[in-house]
């Protein structure tokens, strides 16, 4: 069979092939299929959406103003961040500037989304790929409660408290009825935590999971409900009303005072269980900073977010900026302009869509998405029955896009590479911070355990940012500006006849655009490229891997069987299916037919 | 020997004093009174918990994302002494292989006695290739776990109703649950998503009572889906006094005033929102400043922008709208243009409740 060179990979598909679908613990449906060699190290990995809903071909025709509510629901997980990348276009095709509260505002709504999001993708979307709980039966109690006082001072520690918690668990598993537990790897030689290491975790599963619904009670006091709360293009619907007649019916001192109650607690969680878990369980899984790297140590690219000045989407206003790295220079960061037509492009040679030129990519002003599911011929099974797919042919419902060509990583650990070859100190300390606390150089950053911790310092940052939009939100209203909305443009009368807009975002997952085109009041197409398209997508015209692909390259499994390593790499890029599965241009209205060729 | 949620939550350190007051509470939201919470204890007391399987079609997992938000019962009580969710690809350990054993063992096992719960539809179009997981079309998963399910719950408004994907022109022809599923109680719980207590609340009244809460016409359980959201508005004084909002932070937007003007939906949305409220009941979309966007409703996306108002309604005062549930639902879709979806969605109805009025689950499918 085939090898193949590319990126400084080496791809071999002879060996065992081996399939995991449906790949748990994400949003949507994913599909991954890997071939080991006899040593059982990954030598071939393969990369397929398994799903496709085509909203934008949903969205022609409709009020750019309702935009944001159609696509929000891409994603209940990451929910919100689509319809803040919807709104932030439509301003930008419009030319409406939003005012300063409303600016800090979603602001604050998107940093409890990274906060709560990360919160919850560690402990319930990835821990247990880490954390035995058979084992944490094991455990002592009294050991356990010696080890949490050892790394934290979070008071729910003692060892009456591990027993209680261990003593359910237990019980649990002796009624012989193991639900979302059932058939995991317990057991597995993979697992490296002491016992009472994997109860200090199994516990904080069980309380993050409480915590967590706390901190989304931010987006319901703005948006009136969570998941997916309500936007607006112009500003945030909710109006503040501090001391007036009516103020009960706004957001009044009542629900300030709650948010700032909301955010010191979610610091408090996040300094105290996240890192200090985070920290003792990669103390453990060392070994997994020479694995899962994949693109992360070439080419990586972020949008930048978080603007502190309204309306300025630069490098001058964003908190984690923009920026691409290319073949693992750090000393040189490029640009990124997303109308330019050569910098962000979609091939679609290995995606389940046709268009007239495949071997050109397309960029998303100028998007074309037919869908067209062809089989390769090296295909095993039929296409309603599919054992093994054959990626020399199309494999997926996601695209391909690339940055001026090039495969590029997305997410937390790119965004903290492009802040840290900034030069944002912040950013800097922290990871230095976690490196020398781990024991590891810098090297160590591009792997699955550095992805996964790049999440983590992540999440800490965007919680105390938390408060720093809330002190800013405080001092605004204290300087007597209540003005949460620009209505200024929202008559359709008062728009162009055409416009069009693109606008950045950082989704927790990575980075998000949204490309507009508004003509006689309506919109005439409208495009996403959202994280997990770049992460997930399958191979270019040129043969150039993806990043999930290039991260499992050459990772050795305990078990083949037992694809635990497959799941701590493609869980540390958090993916999201729903999201990067959806695109589909006007021009897709046509659905084609279907064969297997 | 299966223990009883009873027995789980005593060994879980919960005492007879808080297990007591815990069925009044639930007792209490679902308006029982105490015999109500006596029957509930008794349930409790008695039962196994009830194997669930949790399916994903074409979806977003905004449903996932509300249950978890759960306050009363919390989440983390729901999956560990109540429900024994033994497929459910968001939050399963196991994966592939592993995760589908699981699914065949369940529905092996528990024959005719598991919940299916579904979020997210299966789309038909082209063979169902639209949503392949573990290779093979969603629709023929959904056809396998439902043919031996005891009940079908489908979660929010992709499940009941078909929600964005089946916004026009549903390019993947996604599809509700209950034309697919038409041999099997089904009781929809839509919104996107459902309120997070809406939803636990609505499997506690499974475990406890035994059988289907009671559905309207469309399927939908009475006790959360048969008003209205303008009915308990507290912004309703506004409306009738016709105090509204003009524009988006408006001086009637800082007082609160109704968001009729807006472009609110509430006075043609049957949902529990502006009762129960979101997240432990703090806030809703009308209280938070937006209108509804009537998200609980079937084809809420295609019935024009969220910010037009509404033109069939009669305000302030008067008459105000007074049709029922069935008549401003089918209202609506035949609005739409969909006159023969109305007489498939009306037969399926009937079929559907003829099964699933009051009887005892454990008795419907024999």
């Amino acid at each position: 069979m085939a090898i193949i060179q590319t990126q400084g990979f080496t791809l071999d598909n002879s060996g065992k092939r081996i399939v995991v679908d449906p790949i748990t613990r994400i949003e949507g449906h994913l599909r991954i299929e890997v071939n080991v060699d006899k040593d059982n190290v990954i030598r071939n990995a393969v990369s397929t959406g398994t799903m496709w809903r085509g909203l934008e071909v949903i969205l022609k025709g409709r009020d750019p103003r309702d935009a944001w509510a159609f696509v929000e629901r891409i994603c209940g997980v990451c929910t919100g961040v689509h319809a803040l990348a919807s709104v932030r276009s439509v301003e930008d095709a419009l030319g409406i500037k939003i005012p300063k509260n409303a600016n800090i505002i979603r602001n604050l709504m998107h940093a409890t989304l990274y906060a709560q999001d990360h919160l919850v993708h560690f402990y319930h979307l990835h821990a247990l790929d880490w954390v035995d709980i058979v084992s944490a039966l094991k455990a002592d109690p009294k050991k356990t409660s010696e080890l949490a006082q050892s790394i934290s001072p979070w008071p729910n520690s003692s060892p009456g408290y591990f027993r209680e918690v261990q003593s359910r668990l237990k019980k649990f598993v002796e009624s012989g009825q193991l639900g979302i537990f059932a058939k995991g790897y317990w057991g597995s030689a993979a697992y490296k935590l002491p016992p009472e290491a994997n109860l200090m975790a199994t516990t904080h599963y069980l309380e993050a999971l409480d915590f967590q619904k706390e901190i989304v009670k931010i987006q319901t006091i703005f948006g009136g409900k969570n998941p997916h709360p309500n936007w607006l293009v112009g500003g945030v619907p909710c109006s503040i009303n501090v001391d007036g007649t009516g103020a009960v019916g706004a957001v009044n001192m009542v629900y300030l005072n709650m948010i700032g109650d909301i955010v010191n607690r979610t610091i408090e969680f996040i300094d105290q269980v996240y890192i200090p878990d985070l920290l003792a369980i990669a103390s453990f899984y060392k070994d997994w900073a020479k694995w899962g790297g994949g693109l992360s140590g070439q080419n990586v690219l972020a949008y930048g977010e978080f603007p502190d000045i309204a309306n300025d989407y630069s490098n001058k206003s964003m908190l984690l900026p923009s920026g691409v790295i290319l073949g693992g220079d750090l000393k040189k960061v490029h640009e990124v302009d997303l109308k330019a037509a050569d910098q962000v492009q979609e091939w679609v040679t290995h995606s389940w869509y046709k268009q007239g030129d495949e071997s050109k990519g397309l960029h998303p002003f100028d998007g074309v998405t037919d869908p067209n599911f062809v089989l390769g011929p090296g295909t095993k099974g039929t296409r309603t029955n599919i054992e093994n797919l054959d990626e020399s042919a199309k494999y997926s419902w996601v695209k391909s896009p690339r940055w001026k060509g090039n495969a590029v990583e997305v997410g937390p650990l790119a965004r903290y590479i492009v802040a840290y070859a900034s030069g944002n100190k912040e950013i800097q300390e922290q990871v230095n911070g976690a490196l020398k606390a781990l024991d590891v150089p810098i090297g160590a950053l591009f792997s699955t355990l550095g992805r996964t911790a790049a999440r983590g310092l992540e999440c800490q940052w965007a919680a105390h940012k938390m408060k720093y939009f809330y002190d800013q939100l405080m001092a605004n209203i204290k300087a007597g500006d209540l003005n949460t909305a620009n209505i200024e443009k929202w008559e359709p009368s008062s728009w162009p006849a055409e416009a069009k807009g693109v606008a950045p975002c950082e989704a927790p997952r990575g980075a998000l655009a949204h490309w507009v085109k508004i003509k006689n009041t309506r919109i005439d197409s409208y495009q996403c490229v959202v994280p997990t398209t770049w992460n997930a997508g399958p191979r270019d015209q040129k043969g150039q891997i993806g990043a999930y692909e290039a991260a499992l390259l050459n990772t050795p499994m305990v078990n083949p069987a037992q694809p635990l390593e497959i799941l701590r790499t493609i869980h540390s890029f958090d993916p999201c299916l729903a999201c990067a599965t959806h695109v589909m241009s006007p021009e897709g209205e046509e659905l084609v037919s279907v064969k297997v060729c | 020997m299966i223990e009883t949620y009873y027995e789980l939550m005593r060994r879980q350190g919960i005492s007879r004093r808080s297990f007591i007051k815990f069925c009044s509470l639930t007792a209490a939201s679902m308006g029982l009174g105490d015999a109500g919470a006596q029957q509930i204890a008794q349930a409790m007391q008695t039962k196994p918990r009830t194997p669930v399987i949790w399916l994903h079609g074409l979806e977003c997992t905004c449903c996932s994302e509300s249950f978890i938000r759960s306050a009363h019962p919390l989440a983390k009580d729901v999956v560990l002494s109540m429900i024994s969710l033994d497929y459910d690809d968001t939050l399963m350990a196991a994966a592939g292989y592993q995760a589908e054993e699981a699914l065949e063992e369940t529905i092996k096992k528990y024959k005719g006695n598991y919940i299916l719960a579904v979020e997210g539809n299966p789309p038909l179009a082209d063979d169902g290739i639209y949503c392949i997981p573990g290779g093979r079309p969603f629709v023929d998963k959904l056809r396998h776990v439902a043919k031996d399910a005891k009940a079908i719950v489908s979660w929010g408004s992709c499940a009941s109703w078909g929600c964005v994907q089946a916004a026009k022109p549903n390019p993947t022809q996604a599809t509700p649950v209950h034309k697919v599923i038409t041999d099997k109680p089904i009781i929809k719980v839509p919104g996107c998503p459902p309120i997070a207590e809406v939803m636990t609340g609505v499997i506690t009244y499974i475990l406890t009572f035994d059988r289907l809460p009671d559905l309207d016409a469309q399927g939908r359980p009475k006790m959360f889906y048969s008003q209205r959201v303008h009915d308990k508005c507290y912004r309703r004084p506004h409306f009738d006094a016709g105090q509204f909002v003009e524009n988006f932070d408006d001086a009637g937007a800082r007082m609160g005033y109704c968001l009729y003007k807006v472009g609110c939906k509430g006075p043609v949305t049957y949902n529990a929102c502006s009762a129960i409220g979101w997240n432990e009941g703090l806030s809703f979309p009308i209280k938070s400043g937006h209108g509804c966007i009537g998200c609980s409703e079937d084809a809420f996306w295609d019935k024009g922008s969220f910010y037009e108002h509404l033109t069939t309604i009669r305000a302030p005062g008067g008459l105000g709208i007074e049709g029922t549930a069935d008549r401003i639902g089918l209202t609506a879709v035949a609005a739409a243009g969909a006159a023969i979806a109305v007489h498939a969605a009306v037969s399926a109805i009937k079929q559907a409740r003829s099964k699933t009025s009051n009887d005892k689950l454990s008795e419907v499918e024999k």
